[in-house]
């Protein structure tokens, strides 16, 4: 008897272990002095689930900071809610602890308005931006529209019943695309007919099956089903032309709309500037990394690299527009 | 035949020690995280995915595979004994497999799981091997109407499970209907019943209400009859299926796989409507129905063929177009793309044999889960032998820690203590607690496909009969619903035999089964462990019961 309540005893402390380090998140607090050396016991919080954008750019992301030395001990916690809300209120909890790192992006900033949560970007210490990926207007290969301009024109003639969809909720990248293309071209907002899916998995077929007028996502969501043929792009949204995609961008049809999303770095709350100096150095020397190069290519990611002041007013500059957006349509 | 042979150099390539160990070690670790509830196999690959930038790409997806089919099967383990699940898709095994383990045959559940997960599994990845595309090709033509139809039929489907009494089944499936509402509304962005709370911004964890409303309502309601004396231990019975168990289990193994595949392949069919539906249709066809509620093997045979056959179903989306179903299947293409390996259309032609060997490991996985699972059948049962006081701090203990590592919040701790109160009041009251998981899990998809189908029309609510699927499953649903009373009503006119030589109608008809069941279970039931469909009548039945032990 007693035997056998010893083995629980021991099968349940391993469970508690083995749950604690699968994905526990520990209250140490270890602030090192020293400037120098890796990171000690770094924690870095992906505010959604697994195998989500904020998810594979982070693990890559520690994972080169592991390997080339710059942090030791790192933990990747998942803490998915409220559209990145959740994680980022956690964040704002850890004032002053300087080995936390919350991995973050355009999403985060919307869902901090539509999710009513006390938590703001604002409150975060910005770190680096990392990465940005440009969006673009996906139709099935059968699509009655050739052009973007086609496009334009049939959805100004009857926005309601021209249905528009996005892998994400109300105040995501993929809705925010839509409706501040809708504002560029004279839609009026709210008029827009915005479907959402839970991620691009549901939204490919619904692209696919022709029951979309168009889907607005990130363009390298479905490369492979562009290059196979059964998917077309209209437009990307970015500055310059896609190398992969041939496709023009919005500017180049007289559209006056920029778009992209991006994702990067937020610290705790209550730092030091010599805290805040050494994550961002680690950072920066994440970037310049050959290793990081390569998985920039795995990915096609597009490089968009800035940290410190630089990076406070692209938040701030983002954080004003997003909220113009949700306001126009009146979810803030 | 082109396939087959690429399948047997599938196999000959999956075939090498290296391979074969990494399997082993996928199967192993995937069992291991099903049994832990609120870690997922999604969770473990992603933290394994680092550690295997070293290896090879092949060996990497065979291993993550393999956690893929053993989380299905662990999953299966808690909520069988514990009354736990692990995973969403598990919920439906516990109604009966914690029944068949209370009453001494939890050996028998766990077999029947583990043999009906392999043949499933089995069937279901050669289903893979020989439809992938042409699955596909439909899967594609699904839009929202065709889902919102399913939607309706699981729903009328639910009229089975409601129990005797009619009122309170209904209540049930409206205090889950309203828990689904939790969250913010995905068209809009409106939250509801959130009451200010952005922790509740996301909705409630599936997980967290079945664990709540399962083992911590039945851990108080037992702790709730502790002074009336303590409860026998569980008996411990013979360690195998029986003659009658295998006969009992083939046909639902096998009407399991065809209804869990199909769900598993198209894009928005998740695995818990499947389960679901299986249980369901065992329940209707069994010759035993009395039985159901009590621990009738089919309703353990046939929803866990149908979870595994989905699981292997969301591998043809997956492999074919690169769309990631479930929160596994998104992680598996995050670790594609690690590699340099994008997963598309193209997938098939550009690297067939990471394919056909990826699809010959799964094979070998599935094999080495039987083989790991059938013996270990006996010795997990044989845990239900501690003292009742213990077994039920251990349950609470393990719904705890899953509900807390579902979402990392002390939060969630509270959501499951409040809804575990109120699998307790179900249970005093004589509330079926089903339903109230049925509306949680349904409601939110069934007004997602609906809205989401009105908002493509422009509001015109006949395009919800603009798909074939949606017209053909409308059909099936006036017939089952309006067939039987016809029929009734043609025979007695003609005279030939009263109404009950009928087919049995909406699950009205089992009343009178039922309670003659309940009179030979009242020991059973008086201690109180809540049956699926006749609670009411628990309730009837405890109260003398409870009078006798009281002296």
């Amino acid at each position: 008897m007693r035997s056998r309540r010893t083995a629980g005893t021991v099968v349940l402390a391993g469970v508690v272990a083995l749950a604690l380090s699968a994905c526990g998140v520990t209250s140490a607090k270890t602030t090192e002095a020293a400037d120098s050396g890796p990171i000690e016991n770094l924690q870095v919080m992906i505010p959604n689930a697994p195998g989500s954008g904020y998810d594979v750019t982070g693990r890559a992301a520690v994972k080169v900071m592991d390997d080339l030395g710059l942090a030791s001990g790192t933990e990747v916690t998942n803490l998915a809610g409220a559209g990145g809300t959740v994680g980022l209120a956690r964040t704002l909890t850890e004032t002053g602890n300087a080995n936390f790192l919350l991995m973050m992006g355009l999403g985060v900033v919307g869902a901090a308005y539509t999710n009513e949560g006390d938590a703001k970007v604002a409150d975060a210490t910005p770190i680096a931006g990392l990465i940005e990926e440009a969006g673009a207007i996906f139709v099935a290969a059968d699509s009655p529209y050739q052009t973007i301009d086609d496009l334009i024109t049939a959805w100004k003639a009857d926005p309601a019943n021209f249905p528009v969809g996005g892998g994400s909720s109300p105040g995501g990248p993929d809705h925010l695309l839509p409706m501040q293309l809708a504002d560029a071209v004279g839609i009026d907002p709210t008029a827009v007919n915005y479907v959402a899916y839970d991620g691009g998995g549901e939204l490919l077929p619904a692209i696919l099956g022709g029951k979309l007028a168009f889907g607005a996502s990130g363009y390298g969501e479905f490369l492979e089903q562009v290059k196979s043929g059964d998917l077309r792009v209209l437009a990307v949204t970015s500055e310059e032309r896609v190398p992969v995609i041939e496709a023009p961008t919005l500017t180049e049809e007289g559209i006056d709309l920029v778009f992209t999303n991006w994702r990067g770095l937020l610290a705790a709350p209550g730092l030091t500037d010599a805290e805040i100096a050494r994550l961002v150095d680690a950072v920066t020397a994440m970037h310049d990394s050959a290793e990081w190069k390569q998985v920039l290519e795995d990915n096609s990611w597009t490089d968009a690299f800035i940290t410190g002041d630089d990076f406070s007013t692209f938040l701030t500059e983002q954080d004003t527009r997003v909220a113009d957006v949700l306001k126009t349509l009146g979810l803030v | 035949m082109e396939n087959l042979t690429l399948l047997m150099a599938g196999f000959s390539n999956a075939l090498t020690l290296q391979n074969l160990l990494f399997a082993l070690i996928g199967v192993l670790l995937g069992t291991a995280v099903g049994v832990l509830p609120g870690i997922g196999p999604a969770m473990t690959v992603a933290l394994l995915l680092p550690l295997t930038y070293a290896l090879d790409v092949t060996g990497s997806l065979i291993m993550f595979a393999g956690i893929y089919y053993g989380g299905m099967y662990g999953g299966s383990t808690t909520s069988i004994l514990l009354n736990t699940p692990g995973e969403s898709s598990s919920v439906v095994t516990a109604l009966e497999g914690n029944k068949m383990a209370k009453a001494g045959r939890g050996a028998q559940a766990l077999a029947t799981a583990a043999i009906g997960s392999f043949v499933a599994g089995t069937l279901a990845t050669g289903a893979l091997v020989f439809v992938a595309p042409f699955i596909v090709s439909i899967a594609i033509g699904l839009g929202a109407p065709s889902y919102f139809a399913m939607m309706v039929f699981a729903f009328v489907a639910v009229s089975a499970v409601l129990g005797s009494s009619r009122i309170r089944g209904l209540a049930s499936l409206f205090i889950g209907l309203t828990i689904g509402l939790v969250g913010l509304d995905g068209t809009t962005g409106q939250a509801r019943l959130t009451f200010g709370q952005p922790l509740l911004s996301g909705g409630i964890d599936v997980v967290v209400i079945a664990v709540a409303l399962f083992a911590v309502g039945e851990a108080l309601w037992i702790a709730a009859h502790l002074r009336h004396g303590t409860p026998p231990t569980i008996p411990v019975g013979v360690p195998w299926m029986g003659k009658d168990d295998w006969k009992r289990s083939w046909k639902p193994w096998l009407r399991g796989t065809v209804i869990g595949f199909p769900f598993g392949a198209i894009p928005a069919g998740g695995a818990e409507i499947p389960t679901f539906l299986s249980y369901v249709t065992e329940k209707k066809l069994s010759k035993h129905p009395e039985q159901f509620g009590h621990g009738a093997i089919e309703g353990v045979a046939g929803p866990e063929a149908a979870n595994n056959a989905s699981a292997a179903g969301t591998l043809v989306p997956l492999l074919t177009l690169g769309l990631p179903t479930t929160a596994t299947a998104a992680v598996m293409i995050a670790a594609f793309n690690q590699f340099g390996i994008p997963p598309g259309p193209m997938l098939f032609q550009n690297e067939p044999v990471l394919v056909w060997t990826l699809i010959a490991s799964l094979f070998i996985g599935n094999t080495m889960l039987l083989a790991l699972n059938l013996p270990l059948a006996p010795l997990w049962a044989k845990l239900l032998r501690i003292p009742r006081p213990y077994l039920y701090a251990g349950i609470l203990f393990f719904a705890t820690l899953g509900a807390y590592a579902a979402g990392l919040q002390a939060f969630n701790i509270g959501i499951l203590l409040l809804l575990g109160a109120l699998g307790y009041m179900a249970r005093r009251f004589g509330f079926p607690v089903l339903p109230i998981i049925v509306g949680a899990i349904l409601g939110p998809e069934m007004e997602r496909q609906l809205r989401r189908a009105l908002q493509i029309s422009a509001g015109d609510p006949a395009a919800l009969l603009s798909e074939p699927l949606a017209v053909v499953v409308y059909t099936v649903i006036v017939l089952f619903l309006a067939g039987p009373p016809i029929v009734k009503a043609l025979l007695r006119r003609f005279g030939r035999g009263g109404p009950t030589d009928g087919p049995r109608a909406g699950g009205g008809t089992d009343d009178t089964d039922g309670y003659r069941a309940d009179e030979s279970t009242v020991e059973f039931d008086a201690f109180g462990t809540q049956t699926s469909d006749g609670s009411a009548r628990v309730i009837r039945v405890v109260r003398p019961t409870q009078g006798r032990r009281g002296k």
